[in-house]
C-alpha cells in the first residue's frame, strides 16, 4: 500500500517519473525527486536524533544524496516502555 | 561527509562527538568505547562469569555479540512473556544470535509457571500495569538464573537514552525514592543478590541501533504491544529534540548524574543495592530480599494459589 508524505504525488503520475521508494514502519512511501537524506527526514517530519537510513542495504549520513532507484528505508531507534 | 579515520564516505555521523565514520571504523570506535567504559568502571572482571538479559532487541543482542568478539564469553537469558506472535518471534531472533556466536541461553517462560498465564493476565490478576508487573518478575528471573546457574554478573542492554529518560522522568516527578538507585553497576548481596551492570551506560541508542544495523544483528524492530503510550518513549522524543539542538547534551546529563552520585556515596559512605530492601530482609520464600515478608515474585504465585516454581529451559 501507497501512501502520502511530503512531496508524495500518486503511483500512476510517479511512474513516468521514476519515484523514489522509502519504506518507514513497514509501509512504503513514493517521493517524486530524490533528495538529500536530511530532507527526506525532515519531509517525514521525524526526529533526526532518532532515526537510521539504510539506502540500498548500506547506512547513509544526512549529507547522502539519494537516488531515485535506491531502496530506501528509515528506522525508527528509540524504543522502550 | 568523509570517515574521519579512513576518508571513505561515512555511514554514520556523531554530532555529540563532533566526528563521522565508515562502516568498518565505526565499529572499531564503538567497541573502543565500550571496552573503556567497562574498564573505568570496572564492570567485567578476569574472573567473573557473566550472563546477558536479552529481550530479542538491538541493545541486547549488540551487547551480547560485542562481548563475544572482546572475547568475554556470557550466556543469555531469555524471560518470555507470552505476548503471542511477539514474544515468539523475539525468541527467534534471540536463537538466531545464540546459535551465531555458540553460546546458550536459559529461557523462563512465564506461561509454564503461572498456570498457563501471559503477562496480560497475570497484571491483570494483581491489578498492576504489564509494564509493572513484568518489571517486577523480569527482575526476579535474571537475578534467579544467576543464582541457581552459578553466574555472579548479570549485565544488561540499557543505553544512554534509556538512563536519560528514566533519569528526566524521576527529575520531573521528583521521585527521591527512585533517583538516586541508578547506576552504571550494582553491588550483590551475598547468596541473594547477584551484581548488575550495564557496559552500554554511555552508548546513545542510535549508536547501538547502527552497531546493530552493521554488525548483521537481525533484532526485533516491533515494540512491545504493551508500551504503546509509555511516558519513557515521550521523555525520549523530548530528550532527542534537546539532542538535535544541542549535541552532547544527553551524555552530559547521565554523565552528570554519575558525578554527582559518586560524590554522594562518597558523603554518606552508603552503597545500598538499588531494588533491595532494608539490609537482612530476604524472601522467607525464595530468598530474594524483599522490604519485608514474601518478595513480589512469591507473593504473586500465592495470589494465584500456584507453588513455588523458577525453572528454565535451556537452548543451545
Amino acid at each position: 500500500m501507497f501512501r502520502s508524505a511530503g512531496l508524495l504525488t500518486s503511483p500512476h503520475r510517479c511512474a513516468k517519473k521514476l519515484p523514489m521508494h522509502v519504506n518507514w514502519e513497514g509501509k512504503e512511501y513514493l517521493f517524486e525527486k530524490p533528495m538529500l537524506v536530511s530532507r527526506l527526514l525532515e519531509e517525514l517530519k521525524v526526529n533526526k536524533e532518532g532515526h537510521l537510513v539504510v539506502a540500498n542495504n548500506r547506512l547513509v549520513t544526512e549529507d547522502h544524496r539519494l537516488g531515485a532507484d535506491d531502496n530506501v528505508k528509515v528506522i525508527r531507534v528509540v524504543s522502550g516502555g | 561527509m568523509k570517515c574521519r579515520v579512513c576518508g571513505q564516505t561515512a555511514s554514520i555521523s556523531l554530532r555529540s562527538h563532533k566526528t563521522a565514520f565508515c562502516d568498518t571504523h565505526f565499529l572499531v570506535f564503538f567497541e573502543k568505547r565500550v571496552n573503556t567504559t567497562i574498564r573505568r568502571y570496572g564492570l567485567i572482571g578476569d574472573g567473573d562469569r557473566p550472563v546477558v538479559a536479552v529481550s530479542g532487541g538491538k541493545d541486547s543482542l549488540s551487547l551480547w555479540l560485542l562481548l563475544t568478539k572482546m572475547g568475554v564469553t556470557a550466556d543469555g537469558v531469555y524471560v518470555d512473556l507470552g505476548i503471542g506472535d511477539y514474544s515468539r518471534v523475539s525468541l527467534e531472533k534471540i536463537k538466531a544470535v545464540a546459535d551465531r556466536i555458540g553460546r546458550k541461553v536459559h529461557i523462563f517462560h512465564v506461561p509454564d509457571v503461572f498456570g498457563g498465564r501471559g503477562i496480560s493476565e497475570v497484571a491483570r490478576g494483581l491489578r498492576r500495569a504489564p509494564c509493572s508487573a513484568c518489571g517486577m518478575i523480569k527482575r526476579y528471573v535474571m537475578n534467579k538464573v544467576c543464582m541457581d546457574k552459578g553466574y555472579n554478573l548479570l549485565l544488561t542492554g540499557h543505553n544512554l537514552d534509556d538512563e536519560a529518560a528514566a533519569l528526566f522522568g524521576n527529575i520531573l516527578y521528583w521521585k527521591k525514592e527512585y533517583l538516586w538507585k541508578k547506576d552504571i553497576a550494582l553491588d550483590a548481596k551475598e547468596g541473594h543478590l547477584s551484581r548488575k551492570a550495564k557496559p552500554f551506560f554511555l552508548c546513545s541508542e542510535r549508536e547501538v541501533a547502527a552497531y546493530a544495523i552493521i554488525s548483521g544483528i537481525d533484532y526485533i524492530y516491533e515494540e512491545c504491544p504493551f508500551s504503546k503510550g509509555a511516558k519513557t518513549i515521550a521523555y525520549k522524543g523530548i530528550l532527542g529534540n534537546l539532542e538535535e539542538a544541542s549535541p552532547g547534551t544527553k551524555l552530559m546529563f547521565v554523565k552528570g548524574y554519575l558525578k554527582e552520585l559518586r560524590e554522594m556515596k562518597e558523603r554518606r559512605q552508603n552503597d545500598r543495592e538499588a531494588g533491595a530492601g532494608p539490609e537482612g530482609e530476604f524472601c522467607a520464600v525464595c530468598g530474594y530480599p524483599s522490604g519485608g515478608g514474601a518478595c513480589g515474585f512469591c507473593r504473586t504465585l500465592q495470589k494465584f494459589e500456584l507453588p513455588y516454581s523458577a525453572r528454565f529451559e535451556e537452548y543451545g
